[in-house]
């Protein structure tokens, strides 16, 4: 990557200059906008030629990792390849120039995509419903306790508590949290899954859901789901899976069948669509039967030959976007699963499996992996066994920058030290886990040798290593003339 | 789409030390094991694409049609630059920039685009984008309830009434209350908001322009509300930003809007981008991503990912929002759009809007039994009463090619709106589409 500074786009700016012409207008039109309404001063936006533009942009694109130019092992993330056939459906004209409330029995294409989408979804599941509408997992994930807390409220029951495991993602305890519940933290245990046991110490009539994920995000199987869900269920309360890691399960096994009663699934994750930078996603939120009637509206269904948005959910809980969530997400996410088809879904997740299993056999020979039982899609590693060079991980992950290589999730799961989270997905060669290891090995005895290279690390990008100690006390958040 | 082949995946099942790849799921209870999903056979690249092409052809009709249709989706020419940029794979395949050193390129990208958020709205802080307009909202009321420790809030019925319904999905167990303030032809009723106003309300929400496209004059609001102690969340449309008040200048909190009319499709509905900027003193309330400007160990400029204490990956339960990840791709169309656009064509594009919708709005008026709705200033959305049906109006335009007329009456069951009709025009909207419509019109009153 070159080191070479780029200015920002304020900086380029001169007075006059343009890229983009528009047809003129006579004034006059602007006394249609009485005085007292109208702007003092435009905004200062750049004024930049589009060669600024195109160069500024392309040189600054040049400065991401990505998975097209990266291997990119972002535990619990999902960093396959994206087929450029998806792309190319998303830019085309028949669906991106649709307005969404055009009167559906002209835009029946996107409906029945809709309708599609959400079968395929509904036999990988196991589940009887799909909302498509959740934007990105968070907002899945969020529609799903709204539902739950509306689902009791109507049976008359003000449970209070929400149990989630302690190696939850963060945003399921901020979702129960957003939605007035308390939320109880349950222990794994040594093998690093949620003990039966344990959770009954815990559950109680006042307790509305369990949120898993499942795999875990050490990457383990929760063997005991059944019990798990059973322990919840004779409690009345009802079992959430967060989908984030259903990479691992695709034509393996169903959360439909493991007693959950609502999931949100990932379709940036698991499903093909590429993650652009931090969105857009699309978080899908699938439900039992008995749950149904509380989806958000407008959900899509057949009326003879045509199909048609349904807004007469008895108990739905209203929307949670402005129209029908991230459209071209979830026609990516369609095209990624009419390509695989229901057969290809095995292979994708044993692949992953495979990848993973094969990375881990080659890493615990450099690093500990604290959980070290058969791993699913992922695993974690620790480098505690390096602070005694004064490395820690994070110099491993900017030592691997280095090399070309997007490092690993760290410091997550919040229960293994200096912990490593890596995915390699199904879509790595072996070659490609082989160079990851034998980087490892190289830092890992530049360790012992050298640290003072890993700590100094990186040394090969744009900028050497990020004050963020310092943004976050000196926070500097937009462009100022002074600036 | 898989890395490896059967030979190669034999072999490194031997390296992992298994002889099957059953011994690898052996975690997994026997009983949940699927044999095989079936229902749905793979397709060849090719037969994809020959498959797109017959869903492709169901909405042609729609597809090739004009649009004079807003209501929160607008039709807006997007110059080609944006596209171009915005599809390198460098930006489209990477995630959130959790590695700064690696992601350099897209974080100067969001730090530009919080400066012109901050810009086009005079506020003082931006994040890096939330889902889309009507979830920005919610998060903007949640932040007002947390801010001032207040329960209740105001919010105009001339919002658009979809980003309410969401916004009460997003209160359901949170505590707060919304309470709706009447408008008054076709703007909010400022007298109801003194009205109103105790010290128990958190905030008051207003839009301009609102649903109905009409402007409001929002003088002395924000005295109002900031001597009951609480916040102004000013909706607006980021295009108008050449030619309207900015929320700064009315002297709003926290600003909110629908980036989708900054260079993004219309796309059956999203992705869209959520706009959310507060003033300095709200900006660690703030929920999502915020880049922010800082040096790296030589002292060379640098970007990251800053004030991270607040979200929910640190903070959890206590995060001020759940919101994860978001729409940066298309925060990166918005910023691209205004560079290509700049200071005087964000001017220039806002002129167009007013003369298209204004020539629009005087020629349907002009057609028997049609008449506008309001008498308020509008920028390009604007309500005609329609002298028949509105909803079989809409059904009819589109099988003459015309996407528009959206029947206020399935948004708002008040009599006075019974024969409303809301159209948009933009600057995609020439004299020719204009001539289309009215003749249309005629054709079926």
């Amino acid at each position: 990557m070159s080191k070479q500074d780029i200015s920002l786009i304020f900086e380029d700016s001169r007075p006059g200059r343009r890229a983009l012409r528009f047809q003129e207008v006579d004034n006059k039109w602007l006394g249609e906008i009485p005085a007292g309404l109208r702007r003092g001063h435009p905004p200062e936006l750049p004024e930049v030629t589009e060669l600024e533009i195109a160069r500024h942009f392309t040189r600054l694109s040049q400065r991401n990792f990505n998975i097209d130019a990266n291997f990119y092992p972002l535990g619990s993330c999902t960093m396959k390849y994206n087929p450029k056939v998806l792309e190319r459906a998303a830019r085309k004209k028949e669906f991106i120039s649709l307005h969404p409330l055009t009167v559906p029995s002209v835009v029946q294409g996107c409906l029945r995509i809709y309708a599609e989408t959400e079968e395929c979804l509904k036999q990988i599941c196991g589940m009887d419903a799909f909302s498509l509408q959740p934007a990105a997992g968070a907002q899945g994930e969020l529609t799903g306790v709204k539902i739950c807390r509306a689902y009791f409220e109507s049976r008359g029951e003000n449970r209070k508590k929400i149990i989630i495991p302690d190696t939850a993602h963060g945003t399921n305890p901020a979702s129960a949290a957003l939605t007035g519940y308390q939320v109880i933290e349950a222990k794994s245990d040594k093998h690093g899954i949620l003990n039966p046991e344990r959770l009954k110490q815990v559950m109680d009539k006042d307790v509305a859901l369990i949120m898993i994920t499942n795999p875990n995000t050490l990457g383990l199987f929760e063997e005991h789901i059944l019990e798990i869900s059973r322990i919840a269920h004779e409690a009345g309360a009802l079992v959430y899976m967060d989908g984030a890691n259903m990479n691992a399960l695709l034509g393996i096994a169903r959360p439909g069948d493991m007693g959950v009663d609502m999931l949100h699934l990932n379709l940036h994750k698991t499903f093909g669509s590429p993650h652009g930078s931090g969105g857009p996603g699309s978080g899908p939120l699938g439900v039992k039967n008995f749950l149904k009637d509380y989806l958000p509206v407008p959900v899509v269904t057949k009326k003879g030959d045509d199909y048609v948005f349904d807004w007469g959910l008895k108990h739905s809980i209203g929307r949670v976007h402005s129209f029908y969530g991230n459209f071209l997400v979830i026609l990516r996410a369609f095209v990624w699963l009419k390509m695989v088809g229901s057969d290809g879904l095995r292979q994708i997740s044993e692949a992953a499996i495979v990848n993973a299993n094969y990375l881990k056999a080659k890493v615990r020979e450099l690093l500990e992996v604290p959980y070290d039982s058969q791993c699913m899609h992922e695993f974690v590693a620790s480098a505690v066994s390096l602070k005694q060079f004064g490395v820690r991980t994070l110099d491993i992950a900017k030592r691997l920058l280095d090399f070309g290589i997007h490092p690993p999730t760290i410091y997550f799961p919040l229960i293994v030290h200096e912990a490593l989270m890596i995915e390699p997905t199904e879509s790595e060669s072996p070659e490609t886990l082989d160079e990851f290891v034998s980087c490892l090995r190289q830092i890992i005895s530049e360790a012992h040798n050298s640290p003072e290279v890993l700590t100094g690390s990186p040394h090969n990008m744009p900028v050497g290593r990020v004050d963020e100690t310092y943004a976050a006390r000196n926070p500097v958040l937009r462009w100022t003339s002074k600036s | 789409m898989i890395g490896h082949t059967d030979e190669e995946r034999a072999k490194m099942l031997a390296e992992i030390g298994v002889s099957s790849f059953e011994e690898l799921i052996q975690n997994v209870p026997e009983s949940i094991r699927l044999p095989r999903i079936s229902g749905f056979s793979s397709l060849t690249e090719q037969e994809i694409c020959s498959y797109l092409t017959e869903l492709e052809n169901l909405n042609r009709k729609a597809s090739d049609s004009i649009c004079f249709l807003g209501a929160g989706a607008y039709d807006h020419y997007i110059p080609a630059v944006v596209d171009e940029i915005c599809s390198r794979s460098e930006f489209v395949t990477a995630y959130t920039p959790y590695q700064a050193e690696a992601s350099q390129g897209i974080l100067q990208a969001l730090f530009e685009f919080q400066t012109v958020v901050c810009e086009l709205l005079g506020m003082e802080v931006a994040n890096a984008s939330l889902y889309d307009g009507a979830s920005s909202l919610a998060e903007a009321v949640l932040l007002a309830a947390r801010h001032t420790h207040r329960k209740k809030i105001l919010i105009s019925s001339t919002v658009h009434p979809l980003w309410r319904e969401v916004v009460r999905t997003y209160l359901i167990g949170s505590g707060v209350e919304l309470t709706e303030i009447p408008a008054n032809e076709g703007v909010v009723d400022k007298n109801r908001i003194q009205e109103l106003l105790t010290d128990s309300y958190a905030a008051v929400a207003l839009q301009s322009p609102n649903f109905f496209g009409c402007l409001e004059d929002w003088s002395e609001v924000s005295s109002i509300v900031h001597n009951a102690g609480a916040l102004f969340i000013a909706i607006t449309n980021p295009l108008a930003s050449g030619i309207l008040k900015s929320p700064g200048d009315w002297g709003a909190d926290i600003a909110v809007c629908e980036g989708q009319p900054l260079g993004i499709p219309l796309s059956f509905g999203g992705p869209y981008l959520g706009i959310l900027a507060v003033k300095q003193e709200l900006m660690r309330q703030i929920p999502g991503r915020i880049v922010g400007m800082t040096k790296d160990v030589n002292g060379k400029r640098a970007f990251t990912l800053t004030l991270q204490t607040r979200e929910q990956h640190i903070r959890r339960a206590r995060a001020t929002s759940n919101i994860c990840m978001s729409q940066t791709l298309m925060a990166l169309s918005a910023l691209v759009y205004l560079c290509a656009v700049g200071k005087k064509g964000i001017h220039e594009v806002g002129m167009m809007n007013i003369e298209r919708s204004h020539t629009a709005r005087d020629r349907i008026c002009a057609v028997d039994g049609w008449k506008a709705m309001f008498s308020q200033p509008f920028f390009n959305e604007f309500v005609v009463r329609c002298p028949g049906d509105p909803l079989k109006l809409a059904e009819y335009l589109s099988t003459r090619g015309i996407i528009g007329g959206l029947p206020l009456a399935s948004y708002y069951s008040e009599p006075e709106y019974k024969n409303g009709v809301l159209f948009c025009a933009t600057e995609k909207n020439t004299a020719a589409n204009i001539d289309k419509l009215v003749s249309t019109l005629r054709e079926c009153t």
